[in-house]
């Protein structure tokens, strides 16, 4: 049988394939060597997914690879189009710089084989993987195995630590987790039932706006939302990210729980295109504006900087799916090319950046004072300024200041709200930003007051620790000298409603 | 009525019973149980349309009940896992409960 | 037809049972016996591997981890009852799972007519995978890379299950030390059906490339007679740490991928088999891994490590 797949299909196998084998490399050489094989790792991870980007962006159409030469039905195919490639890019970047803030806390010393290190740097591995998985993954059911990878490998970051209330904020995210996961693959049983694949691509070819079809879409939609902590999901969210050690919170928030968003994405708009759906739209929207204001609120009373941080994940998720009502363009018909497709991707990345940026600046803060309480932070702005300016900077792109990502993103999904006559989105958007300046600037206020005493510092926090934070918080930011307008890169290999084919 | 619509209405008894267990029952054991009982209901539906899927000489169409094989091993690691963290939930605090107080 | 009235009319009694029951223990074993009513089912549906799997794991493997994990949380149970939501909410969550269930049964009664099918393709490509049991052309052919995701999960489950370990025996033994009765009728029963079961669980494996079976069905009656024995303290269980063990949790995917990769050459595609050669990479994949789903599924059931090892 031919080879079905497209030049550099390959680097897909690979993106997948690479993290694998550190895993068990790692487990079999013993804990010494896995933070060395994780990091070595890296790099070439780091080579593949801009690879990927590099080969989209010049062929201007999607990489496809059908496993073992069977094409689907009977086979599984990955597929990355420009969306793909824009999470896959960002995830390694996001990894490499979380790999390397994390030597400083999960360093493996010589001797006997360590507990937290060994489980870290596998579970790393094992997150960037199953990431890659589902953002090429073509197959609903390979994509119900890669959730289940994604999730298994985040819940025991949570309870790292092993104290009681991070194992009681485990097991209430591998609940909402599991449950999640059994209603997506409901879902998908009818899917199968009804159409005999559960391929997305023929998939979108064969449905038709029927029942079953809409009861389908509706299960896993909800089963996703419980796993991206979509109000009102996300009761599992802020304990479970405030308790686990903070690169695996900026983990957490900046990209496990965009997996689940991304797959709904696919869900809307690559396999049910035909189905008529603004109804659920506005409703999806609903609840993220539910979502926006009541995180932002909650934010605002907390006492601790994580749960703080934890809150404003809960509220950002929301924009995200403020996408959905707007990014359905009546006259056209084709979503992508409105700005709101644009704004909520956006949002995703830089949320990404500036959330793991914020986690990890709290981590270094709570490692030098050893708390996190906000109102102790008083003289921490003098004692780790590059820290605490990190920490602002992320929170430029939560609240939408110019210049960053977050900024790009809210004004897409404001033009998009405006444009589409739909200004209540707008609304929300506005105030969401106003409440998130607010929490932002509470913590600001209090880390830049002046210490009423000299500041004893539990710890030296190293300039590179230091650095990588900074990075992270000026990604986001350079995120936001993207044109404001339709970034061509998310377009690439989108189907055309219009003629889709069977196969091939 | 055939006999895949009779095995249909058992896999959805049981999604809706272990639906109905999820909810009501607080103890993590039994929510846990309750989720092996929906997986039942899911599997057992893929089953029905496995079996609606007879063709070529086949009882059943394999692709489903591979499905199910896969479905079956990673819903027991699921199993173990949530178990392993109740576990030691109770040996750290004494007490099952999932409510965040105190 | 009315064999199957009376199994579902069972199936549906015993998860009421399981659910109502006031007790966790009588809750477990009512599980046990749905699952064993489910294998029933599964070769009423002519699905002998998933009959198989089902009744070795579903039952078998998920029953003794719930048992056991049922009897050391036993003093739970009363501070757990006071949590109970009350009549009125308990009422409306049933009426609307009753309704969800309802939904489905309409939707069940929808599905198309004639159904579609992939059985037609995977019969019509059996031959160039050299097997004989369509299920598992499936599964080590056709939709390989799912069943090598999931022998990953499986492997991350257990590092997971590890991770909870307290920080002082990390690398040592899961599990209480149990010791052998010699008149013990544990142990008299272990002594007996552990040899056999291994036999058989091998034959089951060798068995499935032509007939029902297949590595995982192999794999957890070779797990489950691990268990036995070792609940009825004729072996220990390992350190975590010792090199031997992590080489076989890792051997059987690590062939998995290593021949994956070799496709590329040999036959074009990742996880491609050259047509000549198919059946004898397959089992060549499954021998490996039939051994590590065995050693990984019964460490997800011995948990996580409680006593130091002795080094």
């Amino acid at each position: 049988m031919p080879s079905s797949a497209t030049a550099g299909g390959f680097l897909l196998v690979l993106a997948i394939v690479l993290p694998a084998a550190g895993v068990l490399f790692s487990l079999v050489l013993g804990g010494r060597h896995a933070e060395r094989i994780a990091l070595g790792l890296m790099p070439a991870g780091l080579t593949v997914a801009w690879a990927i980007g590099a080969t989209v962006w010049r062929t201007h159409s999607a990489l496809k690879y059908y496993v073992g030469n069977w094409d689907p039905p009977l086979g599984i195919a990955f597929r990355a189009d420009g969306l793909s490639a824009a999470m896959m890019m960002a995830s390694s970047l996001l990894i490499c710089g979380i790999g390397l803030f994390a030597r400083g806390q999960f360093s493996t010393r010589p001797g006997a084989e360590q507990r937290a290190p060994l489980v870290f740097w596998v579970l790393l591995l094992s997150i960037w993987g199953a990431l890659n998985a589902v953002f090429v993954g073509s197959d609903l059911f390979n994509l119900y195995v890669a959730l289940e990878l994604l999730t298994f490998a985040a819940v025991p970051l949570v309870s790292l630590d092993g104290r009681a209330e991070t194992l009681s904020a485990a097991l209430r995210y591998l609940l909402f987790a599991l449950f999640g996961s059994i209603l997506y693959l409901l879902g998908a049983v009818l899917l199968y039932g009804a159409y005999g694949t559960l391929d997305t691509v023929l998939l979108s070819g064969r449905i038709r706006p029927e029942p079953i079809a809409w009861a389908a879409v509706a299960l896993m939609t909800t089963g996703l939302l419980a796993k991206a902590a979509l109000y009102p999901f996300h009761l599992w969210l802020p304990p479970a990210h405030a308790g686990a050690p903070a690169p695996a919170s900026a983990i957490l928030s900046g990209l496990v729980v965009k997996a689940p968003f991304f797959l709904v994405v696919r869900l809307w708009f690559d396999v049910m295109p035909r189905l008529p759906e603004h109804a659920a739209a506005q409703l999806l929207g609903a609840l993220g504006a539910t979502a926006i204001i009541l995180g932002s609120v909650v934010a605002l009373r907390q006492a601790r900087l994580k749960l703080l941080i934890a809150y404003s994940t809960v509220a950002q998720i929301g924009y995200l799916f403020l996408m959905f009502p707007l990014a359905v363009n009546p006259e056209t018909g084709q979503p992508w090319t409105t700005a709101a497709w644009t704004g909520g991707i956006l949002q995703a990345v830089s949320h990404a950046f500036a959330k793991a940026a914020m986690f990890m600046a709290a981590g270094l803060i709570a490692e030098a004072l050893g708390h996190d309480r906000i109102a102790g932070l008083a003289g921490i702005g003098r004692a780790l300024p590059i820290t605490v300016f990190a920490f602002g900077l992320g929170g430029m792109s939560l609240m939408g200041l110019p210049p960053s990502g977050g900024f790009v993103a809210k004004a897409m999904l404001l033009t998009a709200a405006v444009a589409a006559g739909q200004w209540w989105w707008a609304v929300v958007v506005l105030a969401g930003g106003l409440l998130a300046g607010g929490y932002i600037f509470l913590v600001l206020a209090r880390a830049l007051a002046d210490a009423s005493e000299p500041l004893p510092l539990l710890s030296t926090i190293t300039p590179g620790r230091q650095a990588v934070v900074i990075a992270l918080a000026l990604g986001a930011v350079l995120l936001g000298f993207v044109p404001l307008r339709p970034l061509e890169l998310l377009q690439i290999g989108r189907p055309d409603i219009a003629a889709i084919e069977g196969l091939k | 009525m055939t006999e895949t619509a009779l095995y249909g209405l058992c896999a959805a008894g049981l999604v809706g019973l272990g639906l109905f267990g999820l909810i009501v029952q607080p103890h993590p054991l039994r929510k846990i149980l309750a989720f092996n009982l929906i997986g039942s209901g899911v599997f057992l539906l893929f089953g029905v349309v496995a079996r609606r899927g007879a063709a070529a000489g086949l009882g059943g169409d394999p692709v489903p009940q591979a499905l199910v094989i896969t479905g079956l091993v990673v819903a027991f690691a699921a199993t173990a896992l949530a178990v392993a963290l109740l576990l030691r939930l109770f040996q750290e605090t004494g007490r099952t409960t999932l409510r965040s107080d105190g | 037809m009315a064999f199957d009235i009376v199994l579902v009319l069972l199936v549906i009694g015993v998860a009421v049972w399981t659910i109502a029951a006031r007790d966790t223990f009588a809750a477990v074993i009512g599980f046990v016996a749905l699952g064993l009513l489910l294998t029933l089912v599964w070769v009423r549906l002519a699905a002998p591997d998933v009959a198989l799997t089902e009744s070795a794991l579903g039952s078998g493997l998920t029953g003794g981890l719930l048992l056991g994990a049922s009897a050391r949380l036993a003093c739970s149970e009363a501070t757990a009852s006071d949590e109970e939501p009350g009549a009125i909410l308990q009422l409306i969550a049933a009426v609307l799972c009753a309704l969800m269930s309802a939904g489905l049964v309409a939707l069940v009664l929808l599905l198309p007519q004639p159904a579609p099918t992939l059985a037609p393709q995977a019969v019509a490509n059996i031959a160039a995978t050299g097997l004989g049991n369509p299920v598992t052309a499936v599964l080590m052919a056709y939709r390989a890379i799912d069943t090598l995701l999931e022998v990953v999960v499986l492997l991350l489950a257990l590092v997971g299950i590890w991770s909870l370990a307290p920080d002082r025996v990390w690398g040592g033994l899961p599990g209480p030390r149990r010791h052998a009765d010699p008149n013990g009728l544990l142990t008299f029963i272990a002594q007996l059906l552990v040899p056999i079961g291994i036999l058989v669980g091998i034959y089951i494996f060798w068995v499935g490339s032509v007939a029902p079976g297949g590595e995982f069905q192999g794999a957890t009656i070779l797990a489950a007679m691990w268990v036995l024995a070792s609940m009825a303290g004729l072996v220990d269980a390992p350190s975590v740490s010792g090199r031997r063990l992590r080489l076989m949790l890792a051997v059987g995917p690590a062939v998995f991928f290593a021949i994956g990769l070799t496709g590329f050459a040999t036959a074009g595609a990742f996880l491609a088999y050259p047509e000549a050669h198919a059946k004898a990479l397959i089992l060549t994949i499954e021998v490996p891994l039939t051994l590590s789903i065995a050693a990984t599924l019964a460490l997800l059931v011995a948990g996580p490590p409680e006593r130091a090892s002795g080094r």
